[in-house]
């Protein structure tokens, strides 16, 4: 499977290194590797949901707890997820970290993923959402970082979205 | 029976609980009996007070927490049932007052109204303790020993759909929030 390994262990080492301890996600395809991942490490508590706005109360009861926590999702999650990060994170501040795989733009083969790439950024941009990209291993631990960072002072979702760039070997 | 006489008689068992409520009448009422800094009203996103509780008691295991749903809430997000009884943490309790009735938005019937079995929805969804009860003595009894018991529980609470008049309390939600968190990380210094 072409989903690059190597920008997924950068993507999860940087997570755990902002001490990200929970991560809630949805299987896709460019998503696999972080999912085995956070399954496979006993520090880390993988919740796999069934739809992705849930994932906005996990993370809620987590940032309550204390715990830092991230979400996995495709950019079609995300639109699932819009009433809970409103009337949720945004209503009562609610720090998200959210890594949204950026489907359905340049070099998309799948023709289901064609209409999430169009309107993603739209959205972000409409709902106030800082947003930036993982485009570049080498930039990959330093923007974690200060998205997280940026999450936790505003008390805000930010997201950074998975690029095809990263996440796709061809 | 009336949710408010629920609440009213477990309420002494609240006072180490972490409770997350859904919005409306549950929450106004939950309030009006007296607010307590554990006590976290979720007055909107319908559907994720139940994924709230899940993320709270995975984080908190020694901690027991408790999530007062509604028909109406579940009824939009029936997939936590799954995700809930696929960690099926050992200190959450998953109380559903249902009403058969969207009470704080006009009043319209729920699918509950029509035959919807949410015990039948959340036993085959592998939550491992689900009882109904329709009598506020059979309900205390459930959530005392949910709560002494090791088992996700979800009890429904088959319930009048009557409410206080209006819902609007003297408590920001931010505030509410903020408090919430606060009382939490108390716990964890002690």
């Amino acid at each position: 499977m072409p989903v690059s390994l190597t920008s997924s262990k950068a993507i999860f080492n940087a997570l755990k290194q902002c001490d990200i301890r929970l991560l809630s996600a949805l299987p896709e395809t460019w998503l696999v590797h972080l999912i085995r991942m956070a399954d496979d490490d006993p520090e880390m508590t993988l919740v796999r949901l069934a739809k992705e706005e849930e994932g906005v109360g996990i993370s809620a009861g987590a940032h309550f707890a204390g715990v830092k926590s991230g979400m996995l999702m495709q950019n079609h999650g995300f639109l699932a997820s819009i009433n809970g990060i409103v009337s949720f994170a945004h209503l009562y501040k609610i720090p998200l970290l959210m890594l949204i795989s950026y489907r359905g733009t340049f070099g998309e083969r799948d023709p289901w993923q064609t209409q999430g790439g169009n309107v993603t950024e739209a959205l972000l941009r409409g709902m106030g959402i800082p947003y930036s990209f993982l485009d570049e291993i080498e930039t990959v631990e330093k923007r974690i970082r200060q998205a997280q960072t940026l999450a936790e002072s505003s008390l805000q979702p930010v997201a950074l979205l998975l690029t095809r760039d990263l996440m796709w070997e061809e | 029976m009336l949710r408010l006489d629920c609440l009213r008689v477990i309420y002494p068992e609240m006072q180490n609980c972490l409770v997350v409520t859904i919005m409306g009448a549950t929450a106004a009422e939950l309030h009006s009996l007296g607010h307590r800094q554990n006590f976290f009203y979720l007055q909107h996103a319908m559907g994720l007070a139940s994924s709230t509780g899940l993320g709270l008691s995975l984080c908190l295991p020694d901690q027991k927490v408790v999530v007062f749903d509604g028909d109406g809430s579940l009824l939009m997000n029936l997939g936590s049932l799954s995700t809930m009884a696929r960690y099926r943490p050992k200190n959450l309790l998953h109380v559903v007052f249902d009403n058969e009735s969207l009470l704080s938005v006009g009043g319209f019937p729920t699918a509950t109204s029509t035959g919807t079995d949410l015990e039948g929805i959340a036993r085959a969804a592998g939550i491992p303790a689900v009882l109904s009860v329709r009598a506020v003595d059979d309900f205390r009894t459930a959530v005392k020993s949910a709560l002494e018991g090791t088992q996700l529980t979800t009890i429904i609470a088959k319930v009048e759909a009557k409410g206080p008049a209006g819902y609007i309390t003297d408590l920001s939600l931010v505030e509410n929030r903020f408090q919430f968190r606060r009382y939490i990380q108390s716990l964890k210094r002690e």
